[in-house]
């Protein structure tokens, strides 16, 4: 196995001036970007950028307003998440998409359940399900006490998981992760970041969201940067570095202000005072070069 | 750094879901209880209630009612209302004796069409809801009074009266009857066969639930509507199988009494929704969807029967019946918000 990929495979799902708005607000406006197969697709930018809205497109969720959708170089429709999933398109949205009060193994398999047995005698291949679904969360790390235990009464970050586990099992084609570390550990940030690269190497598409660009550069191949509904820029890894992809991410001149606001709030309190600081520091794109996957590396 | 345990073969955190918190998220195990209550307390009080008469006199009406209360259990599982329920029943007996004795159709075939009309009332229910997404509580009250007005209307109209009698002396009435309404005895007493119709559907409606992928649907559409279309479950074709199933069973009950009393009230069913909905919540049903039990629904019959005959054969005015009842639902509805929060609760 070498470590050389393909720098593009066939492009897989190909954006084209997709526009979106509800009633009067605009979510998205005239964004294109590819995706390949064996390319990860970072798409970065602020709270209420847009980001969910564009993968909801993609999963089918919501229909585009405008703009076209390539899906194996031909048009594409996803009238609803059934469509797309038929098509190998599987999510991690960021609400999850869970029934807190059904047991882990029914959300797992939910919308596509083993059967076995024929005609009216066909049941839910309950057997299958559950050791499948403790299989696959083995595989993420994640030990859950009972897979029969409502997901309602999982933690964040287990709920998190067992989404993750269930997307990169169904997933044939493209894999479309929303924020899918926000509330994981370390340990398990790193289990997900490795899924993405493993999907990769098995040749599927990954559209990954993150607010974290110590996750998102490492394994990115292309970058799409939202702001306020628009791009700011479609990227090829070679075309950006992580310091001025980090500075578009978090609109650098804004974050220098927040630092300033900071320094006057904090007064004489030196704890105020030092994140202060570490906020302008990493707004001049001095921010350190830390180990990919270990999280935000620490100042010094 | 790093703790290499291998994995333990049993979970040293399992010891915290023990067999008591098990029972306590089964949603029939209130209704278990309260049958059993329900039961002994009324046959300390009367002979006659635990006679194989008196068992064969409060398994009728649970029966009837405990059909109506599986179907509308499953749906209040899929989060959703029917409070049209209970004239549907009155527009099938209705539909059917009209066309037999009015328009001289023949029994089965009045059956048919009155079977259509029922699944045609649930599939507008649920398309409605579906398609409006307003609360199914606001868009069956109004098929409810519709179909109020239309079963009273209509029938003056064609009959000239608010009833419909004369359906025994329709060719083909003995074999409806005895699929309907006939009755087996044991040890010299005689059973409806309603109950056996009410025990079929118990089971059928638990393993639709439970065992089949339908089942997971429902509860998805009840827990979360949206989560479980992101996750491509048809929720709409599930919601409005779901109130065609009520319907459908609507129409089962409504010919049984049809074809028992052989005459029906244009004013019949109404004021039978509540009744199975009270059902379903002393079943454990959660009047906000995703949980609840069939076997649960029908216990929750079983306990109306008791109380309504009980009432009787303990010599009481049967005014009490409905403060009993009203009592019985506020405990099970008290003791399911118990439940529900011990079974969710997290470790915080
Ligand atoms: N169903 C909706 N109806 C109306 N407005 C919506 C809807 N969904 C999203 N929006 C609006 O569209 C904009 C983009 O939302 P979106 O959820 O895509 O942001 P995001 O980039 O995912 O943000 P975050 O990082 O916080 O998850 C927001 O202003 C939001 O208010
Ligand atoms: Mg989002």
């Amino acid at each position: 196995m070498t470590a050389a990929r393909p720098a593009g495979g066939d492009p897989l799902l190909e954006l084209r001036n997709i526009s979106k708005h509800f009633g009067s607000v605009i979510a998205l406006k005239d964004i294109s970007t590819t995706v390949r197969a064996g390319q990860v697709t970072c798409v970065l930018g602020d709270n209420g950028a847009g980001k969910s809205t564009l993968i909801k497109i993609l999963s089918g969720v919501f229909a585009p307003d405008a703009g076209e959708l390539l899906f194996d170089g031909a048009p594409a429709h996803f009238g609803s998440p059934r469509k797309a999933l038929d098509a190998g398109i599987a999510t991690v949205y960021q609400d999850l998409a869970m029934v807190p009060l059904m047991a882990v193994w029914r959300n797992f398999f939910l919308g596509s359940e083993p059967t076995k047995g024929w005609g009216p005698l066909r049941v839910f291949d309950r057997a299958t399900a559950r050791r499948v679904t403790r299989a696959e969360l083995a595989g993420m790390g994640i030990d859950i006490r009972d897979t029969d235990q409502p997901v309602g009464t999982l933690s964040g970050g287990e709920r998190q998981s067992v989404a993750i586990a269930r997307a990169v099992h169904f997933g044939a084609r493209l894999l479309i992760l929303d924020e899918p570390t926000s509330a994981l550990g370390v340990k398990q940030a790193g289990v997900v970041l490795r899924y993405i690269v493993q999907a990769r190497e098995r040749g599927l598409g990954v559209i990954f969201i993150t607010h974290n660009p110590q996750h998102a550069y490492p394994v990115g191949d292309r970058f799409l940067i939202l702001k306020r509904g628009r791009s700011l820029g479609d990227f090829a890894k070679s075309e950006i570095s992580r310091d001025e992809m980090t500075q578009l991410m978090a609109g650098g001149t804004e974050l220098e202000e927040l630092g300033h606001e900071l320094d006057r709030v904090a007064g004489d309190d030196p704890a105020m005072g030092a994140v202060a600081e570490q906020i302008t520091a990493e707004a001049v794109a001095k921010g350190p070069d830390g180990p990919a996957v270990d999280g935000p590396a620490a100042p010094g | 750094m790093t703790i290499a345990a291998a994995p333990p073969a049993t979970d040293e955190r399992v010891a915290r879901t023990g067999l008591l918190r098990r029972l306590l998220v089964k949603p029939e195990l209130g209704s278990l209880i309260g049958a059993l209550l329900v039961f002994t307390f009324f046959a300390v009080l009367s002979d006659v209630f635990r006679s194989t008469s008196g068992v064969a006199n409060w398994l009728d009406p649970a029966s009837t009612i405990g059909i109506m209360a599986v179907a509308v259990a499953l749906l209040m599982i899929g989060g959703q209302f029917d409070l049209s329920a209970g004239v549907t029943t009155g527009t099938a007996g209705l539909t059917t004796a009209i066309l037999t004795t009015h328009y001289h159709l023949v029994l089965w075939v009045a059956m048919a069409v009155s079977l259509a009309v029922c699944l045609g009332i649930g599939f507008v229910n649920g398309y409605l809801v579906m398609r409006t997404r307003l609360p199914s509580f606001i868009i069956t009250l109004g098929t409810f009074l519709m179909l109020q007005g239309l079963n009273l209307g209509l029938t003056k109209v064609i009959t000239d009266t608010v009833s419909v009698g004369g359906i025994s002396s329709e060719p083909y009435y003995e074999t409806a009857h005895k699929i309907f309404a006939s009755t087996i005895t044991i040890n010299g007493q005689p059973f409806e066969i309603a109950i056996v119709w009410w025990i079929v559907a118990t089971v059928v409606a638990s393993y639709v639930l439970l065992r089949t992928r339908f089942g997971n649907w429902i509860f998805a559409v009840g827990g979360d509507v949206n989560a479980s279309r992101n996750v491509g479950v048809p929720a709409r074709r599930t919601t409005i199988t779901l109130f065609m199933g009520v319907s459908g069973a609507a129409w089962f009950v409504g010919t049984t009494q049809v074809i028992r009393l052989t005459s029906v009230q244009a004013n019949s069913g109404f004021g039978l929704e509540l009744t199975y909905i009270v059902a379903a919540v002393i079943g454990g049903c959660l009047l906000t969807g995703g949980f609840g039990s069939a076997v649960g629904a029908s216990l929750g019959a079983l306990i109306f029967g008791m109380t309504s005959q009980g009432i009787v054969y303990a010599g009481w005015d049967s005014d009490w019946f409905k403060f009993f009842l009203g009592a019985m639902l506020l405990l099970a509805v008290l003791s399911n918000q118990l439940v529900r929060r011990y079974a969710e609760q997290s470790r915080r």
